[in-house]
């Protein structure tokens, strides 16, 4: 579904990845650890399109697309979806308008015309209450004035209506507390499917604890340094991140 | 208002018009006193009208125009200017919408302005239009039997003179400024409304429907009076974009609202902004003011003002009356080569009065916009309060926005307050939306609302709808 080969970016001139490389099949979790600073969010933000970020080499493609050619609102149309670490504010639009417009450009690209509103307002509904949100969030202005927990449960929320291919998930459990992560991967759980990949980028390993990765991977240094399956989060719990960065320096 | 009514509303001014009157003759270039004698009596106005014309046109003699605002235009030859041209014949019209240019229609549909009103809009000859019912008769019926006046400025002077007399230029005097003072002598066509004592007006009153005259009146003068308990809401201008060829615009608006009296005033402006480079643009020099004479009375300008080359306005409220209400709600948007000063004035003199002020400015392309806004305590406003909102948006990095906000207060039990930002269009916003798969272009009509949406909700329903697309069309090609 996702290959990015032998990818190198920099950001202001320093170069951040240095040849990542990854593959993410459908059906699967993956979950991109690491040390602060060792290109986590670069990778997901390049995937998305951010600019800002220059691609010096290497491959990005999205069943067998071009990702790297195509404008940020295409990469999301093919079924890319990044949810923010910091979901951004966006006053006086309301959070159900914003729902409604993406909604409708990912028909318009279907060649489909707008839902209709009495099924658009049954699926909000229910999408909501699966993340235990209440129904006034939807008539609040994008983000603002959310709290943490409250801004990344409305990254799901974004996620659960439009149902991307490939799901990015940007230190979702940063600033959660407890009870909001449970909900937040409830909602990320729901999401797994057998013709959807996810691709998760955490820095603690507790999130893995709710949402059980297929894969793992260790990002040192604008590399992956170490991959392995569930087992190897538990193992940079205990350990922390120094003995992976030896050993790949070794 | 239902769409029955503005259907009638559509059809009755089409029909009828305001200017009907007039023959078709035109005036060379020029002014002085044989112009002025001239258009009065073209107007059929009385001896005393001619003379306040006249002393108006003396008064601005011994004016200089404003040099204080924050624009830049060369200045402008009074003696080149033809002060009366008489709407074109409907044979000189286009006789179809195949005869109109094709760019405009397009704008039409983009705004989503109903076909039949297209037609109207673009100058088509009106007979060619619309079928000779005539509605007139019911909307006439419908506001007389409230006892509402609603006619041509023209017509009020012959028909009411004393209403004239006892109320025009009482609130814009003669020689408040230099436009004002030019408007006075030689305005030529504009509105008059007079709503008794305890009425409510039935329906929105709006110069929207009477668009179809070539000649809108370059000197427009416009009369609201709200006697005790009275209320009206008044609808001004048009989403279409508006040529002419007169490229001066003087207006003077003038409300008088009695004791417990509201007057809601809204304002959509979008006149010929000029080509790229900014030639040929309107500029739109107007004079509005409301005075709120008695207690607890209330006057609210709401103004969407998107065109022109130039941009000289600042509606404002005299708070005279005990616990009267001031309010401006405006958003002002430029592109390309525009140029927009405009605030508003809210001057507090009645014990208890209170003012609000929200203004959106958006500066894209090569434009720079100035809000100017004076909040005036007198000493006998005790308790007088007044809130300041003013923030701009930015969209690319060659456009400008200032703020100069003026408060004199003469009163210490007074609490005004001012909030003030300014932002750039937020390349993170823009990713945001865009990464949910949203256009660029949408993302930015989008984030553009949002920020305006504190006024447009103060619009009138069918006004707030075109005014959203209208922004749209505007800030087209804006970003990218």
């Amino acid at each position: 579904m996702l290959e990015v080969k032998d990818l190198h970016v920099t950001v202001e001139g320093k170069e951040i990845l240095k040849g990542l490389s990854l593959t993410v099949n459908a059906g699967e979790v993956h979950a991109i650890m690491g040390p602060n600073g060792a290109g986590k969010s670069t990778l997901s933000a390049v995937i998305a399109g951010k600019e800002g970020y220059e691609v010096t080499s290497g491959t990005i493609t999205f069943e067998g697309q071009d990702v790297l050619e195509m404008e940020i609102e295409e990469r999301a149309l093919a079924g890319m979806l990044l949810g923010f670490q910091y979901p951004v504010e966006i006053p006086g639009v309301k959070n159900i308008y914003l729902l409604k417009a993406a909604l409708n450009a990912q028909r318009a690209a279907n060649g489909q015309g707008d839902m209709p509103a009495p099924e658009f307002m049954k699926l909000i509904k229910s999408k909501i209450a699966e993340m235990k949100m209440d129904a006034s969030f939807l008539q609040r202005a994008v983000n603002e004035g959310f709290s943490g927990g409250e801004k990344k449960r409305n990254e799901i929320l974004q996620m659960l209506v439009l149902q991307p291919k490939l799901a990015m998930l940007d230190e979702i459990d940063s600033g959660l507390d407890i009870d909001a992560m449970r909900i937040v991967a409830d909602g990320v759980n729901s999401l797994r499917a057998a013709d959807r990949g996810i691709l998760l980028v955490t820095h603690y390993q507790r999130l893995l604890d709710y949402i059980i990765p297929d894969r793992v991977h260790v990002l040192v240094d604008g590399r992956i340094a170490k991959s392995g399956d569930k087992e190897l989060a538990k193992e940079l719990e205990s350990r922390g991140y120094d003995w992976v960065e030896e050993e790949s320096a070794a | 208002m239902a769409s029955q009514e503005m259907e009638q509303l559509v059809r009755r001014e089409y029909k009828e018009g305001f200017v009907t009157d007039i023959e078709s003759d035109t005036i060379p270039p020029g002014l002085d006193e044989g112009t002025i004698a001239f258009i009065s009596q073209r107007k059929g106005e009385p001896e005393w009208m001619l003379e306040w014309r006249l002393k108006a046109y003396h008064q601005w003699l011994k004016m200089t125009p404003p040099s204080w605002a924050h624009l830049d235009y060369p200045a402008i030859d009074y003696q080149a200017i033809s002060y009366f041209s008489a709407p074109k014949r409907p044979e000189d019209r286009p006789q179809s919408l195949d005869e109109v240019d094709p760019k405009l229609l397009e704008t039409y549909e983009k705004l989503g302005i109903p076909l039949h009103e297209r037609a109207a809009l673009a100058g088509v000859a009106v007979d060619a239009v619309f079928d000779s019912v005539s509605v007139t008769t019911t909307f006439k019926e419908k506001l007389g039997e409230a006892g509402v006046i609603f006619c041509s400025i023209s017509e009020a002077i012959r028909d009411y003179p004393e209403l004239i007399k006892q109320y025009l230029g009482t609130v814009v005097p003669v020689a408040d400024n230099y436009f004002a003072a030019l408007n006075s002598a030689v305005f030529t066509d504009g509105s008059f409304v007079f709503v008794p004592e305890g009425v409510t007006c039935p329906m929105e009153l709006s110069t929207y429907f009477r668009i179809n005259a070539a000649n809108t009146g370059q000197f427009e003068r416009t009369l609201i009076i709200c006697e005790n308990r009275a209320q009206v809401s008044y609808l001004e201008g048009c989403t279409a974009p508006q040529r002419d060829e007169n490229q001066l615009h003087a207006a003077v608006v003038e409300l008088v609202a009695l004791e417990d009296a509201y007057i809601k005033y809204s304002t959509v402006q979008n006149w010929y902004p000029g080509d790229e480079d900014g030639k040929g643009g309107i500029y739109n020099f107007v004079t509005k003011r409301g005075d709120c004479r008695g207690d607890r009375s209330r006057i609210s300008w709401t103004q969407v003002e998107t065109g022109s080359a130039i941009t000289w306005k600042y509606p404002s409220c005299v708070l005279r009356g005990k616990d009267s209400i001031g309010e401006f709600y405006s958003v002002a948007v430029t592109n390309g080569r525009q140029q927009a000063d405009t605030g508003t004035k809210m001057i507090h003199i009645g014990e208890g009065t209170r003012s609000y002020i929200v203004s959106k400015g958006i500066s894209a392309g090569r434009s720079n916009q100035s809000y100017r806004g004076l909040v005036k305590i007198g000493p006998r406003a005790k308790g007088a309060r007044n809130f300041t909102q003013c923030d701009s948006l930015l969209i690319g990095d060659q456009c400008g926005a200032h703020t100069f906000p003026y408060q004199e207060i003469g009163n210490s039990t007074a609490t005004v307050e001012h909030e003030a930002t300014t932002s750039k269009i937020g390349e993170d916003q823009l990713f945001y939306c865009q990464s949910r798969g949203i256009s660029e272009e949408d993302a930015v009509s989008m984030i553009v609302n949002g920020f305006c949406k504190d006024v447009f909700q103060e619009l009138p329903m069918e006004f707030a709808v075109e005014a959203e697309a209208l922004l749209n069309v505007t800030l087209e090609g804006a970003v990218g």
